[in-house]
């Protein structure tokens, strides 16, 4: 029966690839490209609706190289940017990654990102959800 | 109640007498720095490789900023700041030059320069030199940079001075934005600096 083993198939699909995200949610996600294979930064509001606090770890993306969440910060006039294992979201807050704090560092774009595009990423977090996020692509200036 | 009226008129008058105490209000958004820093100096190169002298940018208001171009969210918020601020001017933007000095040479080829510059308008001239330029035109405006252990992919980050130095149109120092200035305020000065 073809049918039942399509059935079977996507069960083990959907166990394979682990729970979606049912508690966080995302909003205005765009990433800032920068000319050649530099890295971009990705930026995005994450709401937790869920009571429990959960910890974003990480990410991929079929269209960069490498993904890691990353922070800047300018004590005393100096800008530094560092890696973070994770950030939390606490139950029913939003954290916003945004231009001077926290945001995701995307190595290895692929050849064909062009501003006014569009690319994937999937969020990693704590608790084993995963979550996929359609960002923007803009341009080095943010338009 | 006489007596009443007349201390409420000597409170007045002192208070009048301490604000008048207090320094005028600066005309500034961003840090005066008129006469505490040295003029517009450097020798480095651009993006097509060739020599750039600070000179050849007399004439125009100078943003000068320091920062590398694998740093993809601190450098390209503050120069696409600095270029929103510019073209607030309209037509006296073209008098004004954004110099992105890189700290980063080992990776900041020639190449590299040129395309990240462009990205930003024609506004924004990325520069890079040798190490010795680099700490020449660093120690000159007394800014700091330096570089973090590479990791297994041999990728490391550069720490670097946030700031934003303003020339004038003769190369003199006048202003130094912080980098949380908005790109109203910078615009602001600029006119002002500009004599609009």
């Amino acid at each position: 029966m073809p049918g039942r083993r399509l059935i079977a198939a996507t069960l083990l699909l959907i166990v394979c690839t682990g729970a979606a995200a049912a508690e966080v949610s995302a909003r205005h996600a765009w990433i800032r490209l920068l000319p050649g294979n530099l890295p971009a930064a990705g930026y995005l509001e994450l709401i937790n609706s869920g009571a429990e606090s959960v910890r974003l770890v990480g990410g991929q993306s079929p269209r960069f190289g490498g993904v890691e969440l990353h922070v800047s910060s300018d004590p005393s006039g100096v800008a530094r940017m560092q890696r973070v294992t994770s950030l939390n979201i606490a139950g029913g807050k939003t954290v916003v990654l945004k231009p001077r704090g926290y945001h995701l560092m995307l190595f290895q774009p692929a050849d064909d990102l062009k501003p006014g595009g569009r690319a994937p990423v999937t969020l990693e977090f704590s608790d084993g959800s995963h979550l996929v996020v359609d960002f923007l692509l803009r341009d080095a200036t943010g338009q | 109640m006489t007596r009443y009226r007349h201390r409420l008129w000597v409170a007045t008058v002192l208070l009048l007498l301490l604000s008048a105490c207090e320094r005028a209000p600066s005309p500034w958004n961003l840090h005066d720095i008129s006469g505490l820093m040295p003029p517009l100096a450097f020798t480095l190169h651009d993006g097509l490789g060739q020599e750039r002298q600070a000179k050849e940018f007399h004439g125009d208001v100078v943003l000068l900023y320091f920062g590398y171009t694998h740093c993809p969210d601190i450098c390209p918020t503050t120069l696409a700041n600095l270029v929103s601020a510019t073209r607030e001017l309209g037509e006296a933007a073209d008098r004004t030059r954004i110099l992105f000095v890189s700290v980063d040479p080992a990776r900041d080829t020639a190449a590299v320069l040129q395309r990240y510059g462009q990205a930003f308008g024609p506004r924004v001239t990325a520069l890079s030199g040798t190490a010795s330029q680099l700490r020449a035109l660093s120690r000159r405006y007394r800014v700091s940079y330096g570089y973090g252990k590479p990791d297994d992919a041999g990728r490391y980050e550069v720490s670097h001075s946030s700031g934003v130095f303003v020339f004038d149109r003769d190369g003199a120092a006048r202003l130094l934005s912080t980098g949380a200035d908005s790109a109203a305020a910078i615009s602001a000065d600029l006119k002002h600096l500009m004599g609009g």
